[in-house]
């Protein structure tokens, strides 16, 4: 198990140096010059380059790839070229709006998909299937900005329960907080949960077939209890997958719902930084995207292993 | 006084009739042997006394356990019965336990679900269990999962959880049928002694009828869903009556005249052949290890010869027959197709006079292929392959050879049946006129009727088309009657290689001989009562 977790750990710190290559020089790729873009076009070429040298930017690339990274492995993240703020500083305020969005998603999500799977899975063809099963099919097919404004207009405009938009702030309290993350989560958390309840159905129903099923039941367990003691754990590891999945999607794409929402996320961040060449905030927060993929993806890899036996021994 | 009394058992799904008025009866002690071909309902009527059919399934006629009528009982009422009084051993050990939970949980789940004890006492008995099925503690803890068994082993836990709270009656589905010979001949030791020492009732569900006459009391022969024949093992060995089971018995026993093989000649050399496989590295650093599976192999295959190949799971006749096909690369030795080097790269000549008939009649076809497609493949090695009337001819022609109709070109492979689609196998292994045809188990998921058929149309294409053959397979049985000359093979090592009738008559080598002892035999039946 460890010696599983040591290489998973190993492909992750690989995967992360390749990533940082990749996203430092495709962004270098990408065209217009911060500098001038910062000064506008009547600038003098002069105090264009002055600024390109305040800024690094005439540094040889590998200098500025090896500064970037060295940068990011001490805590500094570099200066906003726009907002002239420590980047570091404008991700931390961000994060503490996506994160635990993301996570307030997802579990609700979770609460949500897994009884409905089940519930489907052991009452195959029957109606209670059929409805979740039409219920989910809804759930993939509406988008969640369309279905982020009914909420708004339901639950805001008309009952008058929740802020339409905003965020609390931390400071107010975390059920001021939370109240106002509330109606986004739900919004980003029902079409997950709608994919989610339909891929543990699949898989439950694939365990169903299993012959150990078969032998759980004629050491007189009734159907519901292989269900649960021999059908839940097997069917895990694609629940896991779209789990690790969702999470990574939910962290960095929920940039239309916090667009309805007007919340001061990562995805709006990285939207304003992009519009104005703000490169190094948009590397800066692309990086962190992509570690918090791998690094869940990891988490997952684990959970694996946990789950199933199997794993542990195999390399 | 009997343990299970099934009388007029009837079983249908839908309209389809499963079952027919099936009556028989288990004793306390006894071993009823429940034996046909597949689709004759012998699972089903097994599954009929575990309530554990499929939810459209109607059932009617009565089943008494003692005294009790199962097919009164609700569904409740049969979890209660499960594992407590009727346990069940299935056929596939490797996919019968569940592969997250350790051995001991699983053996233990039987007892606690049942309320039978305290999970400590559970505990013990587990292990005690666990003992007595032949898995002693340092090597089998309790903590071992499936995945670190082998499919005996696995059977082994199977037969504890299935007697883990001594039920009156074990039922068993094909225990021994996904098992090696020696593997399979403990298992039914195994199983006997605990039919003794429990005085438990065993209904075994098998197709071997050489496993039937060596284990069963009694014997109940099934065909369609009805009840053909039934008797005591001895009344019903020398004096049997249905024509259906003189059938059954004279296929399992099944001969065949090969015609007489030309002066040696060699066809297909194969000299130190060796294969490894990497196995995962102990730490990250350290130097890659190899299994060898084959280990410096070396035969000749001569011309017009009839050449059988033996061994267990895992001896690595499947890997030799692969890198004899060059679908695998050797990392030793050499072999040869009349002179020319077979490699792992694609190469047409050898291809079309080398082709091979696979186990699996149905997944090795393209189902969305008609048949006169599907034989013509191997025409791509061709550089010239016949088209128009040739061709249709040529198809004609084959699927005659092989007992099949011509329009029969037009079908799919899902409108045959397991034995017509193995002849569809051979047709395709055929049409290119190869010069060797390899059999990589190609009669062993048949019925015996349908396997004595296909055995007599091989030894018809032998006369035919002077055939050079390697068969390769687990059933020496059948290896017996259908090869000139057989290679034994242990461990990725020929250990014998002799004509198949010196091996037979008198074995050379420790492995050969347990071999041939472990495999179940029918008794002589033309020597009238022994």
């Amino acid at each position: 198990m460890l010696r599983y977790a040591l290489k998973r750990g190993l492909s992750l710190a690989i995967s992360l140096a390749v990533a940082s290559l990749v996203i430092f020089f495709v962004i270098e790729i990408a065209p217009g010059d911060p500098a001038s873009f910062m000064l506008g076009i009547n600038a003098e070429p002069d105090t264009v380059a002055a600024l390109r040298t305040e800024l690094g930017l005439d540094q040889s690339k590998l200098q500025r790839y090896l500064g970037w990274v060295g940068g990011m492995l001490s805590g500094d993240f570099g200066m906003s070229y726009t907002y002239r703020t420590p980047v570091a500083e404008m991700i931390a305020d961000r994060m503490w709006v996506s994160l635990p969005l993301a996570i307030y998603a997802l579990t609700l999500s979770t609460l949500i998909a897994f009884p409905a799977g089940i519930y489907a899975a052991a009452r195959r063809g029957k109606p209670g299937d059929m409805a979740v099963m039409g219920a989910t099919q809804l759930g993939v097919a509406v988008p969640n900005f369309w279905f982020a404004m009914i909420l708004v207009l339901i639950f805001a405009i008309n009952l008058r329960w929740f802020g339409a938009g905003g965020f609390a702030g931390w400071d107010k309290g975390f059920g001021a907080a939370m109240k106002s993350l509330t109606l986004p989560a739900i919004a980003l958390a029902l079409p997950q949960a709608a994919i989610l309840a339909r891929v543990m159905r699949s898989a439950l129903l694939d365990i169903l077939g299993e012959d150990f099923m078969r032998t759980a039941r004629a050491k007189g367990l009734t159907r519901r209890q292989a269900l649960w003691r021999h059908g839940l754990r097997n069917a895990m590891i694609p629940v896991l997958t779209i789990i690790g999945l969702q999470f990574s999607f939910l962290l960095a794409g929920a940039i239309i719902i916090e667009q309805v929402f007007f919340l001061p996320g990562l995805g709006r961040l990285v939207f304003q930084a992009i519009s104005a060449r703000d490169l190094i905030v948009v590397e800066s927060v692309v990086m962190l995207l992509v570690f918090a993929v791998i690094s869940v993806n990891f988490l997952v890899d684990l959970a694996y292993a946990l789950v199933d036996p199997r794993l542990r021994s195999r390399t | 006084m009997t343990l299970l009394n099934i009388s007029n058992l009837s079983l249908r799904i839908g309209t389809f009739k499963i079952l027919k008025d099936v009556s028989f009866s288990v004793a306390p002690g006894e071993i009823v042997a429940v034996t046909g071909e597949s689709g004759s309902g012998k699972s089903m009527t097994a599954f009929s006394v575990m309530g554990l059919l499929p939810d459209t399934a109607e059932a009617s006629g009565a089943l008494y356990l003692e005294d009790q009528n199962l097919l009164d009982f609700s569904e409740a009422q049969m979890c209660g019965m499960r594992g407590k009084n009727i346990g069940m051993v299935f056929q596939e050990p490797m996919t019968a336990l569940n592969p997250v939970k350790t051995i001991g949980d699983q053996v233990m789940e039987t007892i606690l679900i049942h309320k039978a004890m305290s999970p400590e006492q559970a505990r013990d008995r587990a292990r005690a269990l666990l003992d007595r099925v032949g898995l002693p503690e340092d090597r089998f803890p309790l903590g071992r999962f499936p995945h670190e068994l082998s499919g005996g082993q696995r059977q082994r836990v199977v037969i504890a959880m299935a007697i883990a709270l001594r039920p009156k009656l074990l039922i068993a589905d094909e225990p021994t049928t996904a098992l090696d010979v020696t593997t399979q001949a403990q298992i039914l030791d195994l199983l006997r002694d605990l039919v003794r020492e429990f005085d438990m009732g065993l209904m075994i569900i098998t197709h071997d009828l050489a496993v039937v006459a060596d284990l069963a009391d009694r014997i109940v022969v099934m065909r369609h869903g009805e009840l053909v024949e039934t008797g005591t093992t001895q009344e019903l060995l020398h004096n049997m009556q249905h024509p259906y089971t003189k059938m059954l018995f004279a296929a399992s026993n099944h001969q065949v005249t090969l015609p007489q093989a030309p002066a040696p000649q060699p066809l297909l050399e194969v000299s130190g052949a060796i294969r490894d496989y990497p196995l995962p590295r102990d730490g990250l650093f350290a130097k890659p290890k190899h299994f060898r599976a084959v280990k410096e192999v070396s035969f000749t295959l001569y011309r017009g010869e009839r050449l059988g190949l033996v061994g267990e799971s895992g001896c690595g006749k499947s890997t030799l027959t692969r890198a004899i096909l060059g679908l695998e690369p050797l990392q030793g030795g050499d072999i040869r197709l009349d002179g020319m080097p077979i490699t792992t790269e694609q190469n047409p000549e050898i291809r079309r006079r080398m082709q091979v008939v696979f186990q699996d009649p149905f997944g090795s076809f393209n189902p969305r292929h008609r048949v006169d497609r599907l034989i013509t493949e191997p025409f791509h090695t061709l550089t010239d392959p016949p088209k128009g009337m040739a061709r249709s001819d040529l198809i004609t022609e084959t699927l005659r050879a092989v007992g099949l109709k011509s329009d029969d070109a037009q079908k799919y492979i899902h409108q045959f049946s397991g034995g017509q689609r193995q002849r569809i196998a051979i047709a395709r292994a055929l049409i290119t006129r190869p010069e060797l045809i390899l059999f990589d188990e190609a009669v062993s998921a048949l019925d015996v009727s349908v396997r004595a058929q296909i055995l007599d149309l091989l030894a018809e294409l032998c006369e035919a088309y002077g055939l050079s053959y390697l068969f390769i397979s687990h059933d020496l049985s059948v290896v017996r009657t259908i090869t000139d000359r057989c290679l034994v093979m242990q461990k990725g090592e020929i250990v014998e290689a002799a004509p198949t009738e010196e091996i037979f008559a008198a074995p050379q080598h420790p492995y050969t001989r347990a071999l041939i002892a472990a495999a179940p035999q029918l008794p002589d039946l033309n020597q009238g009562a022994a």
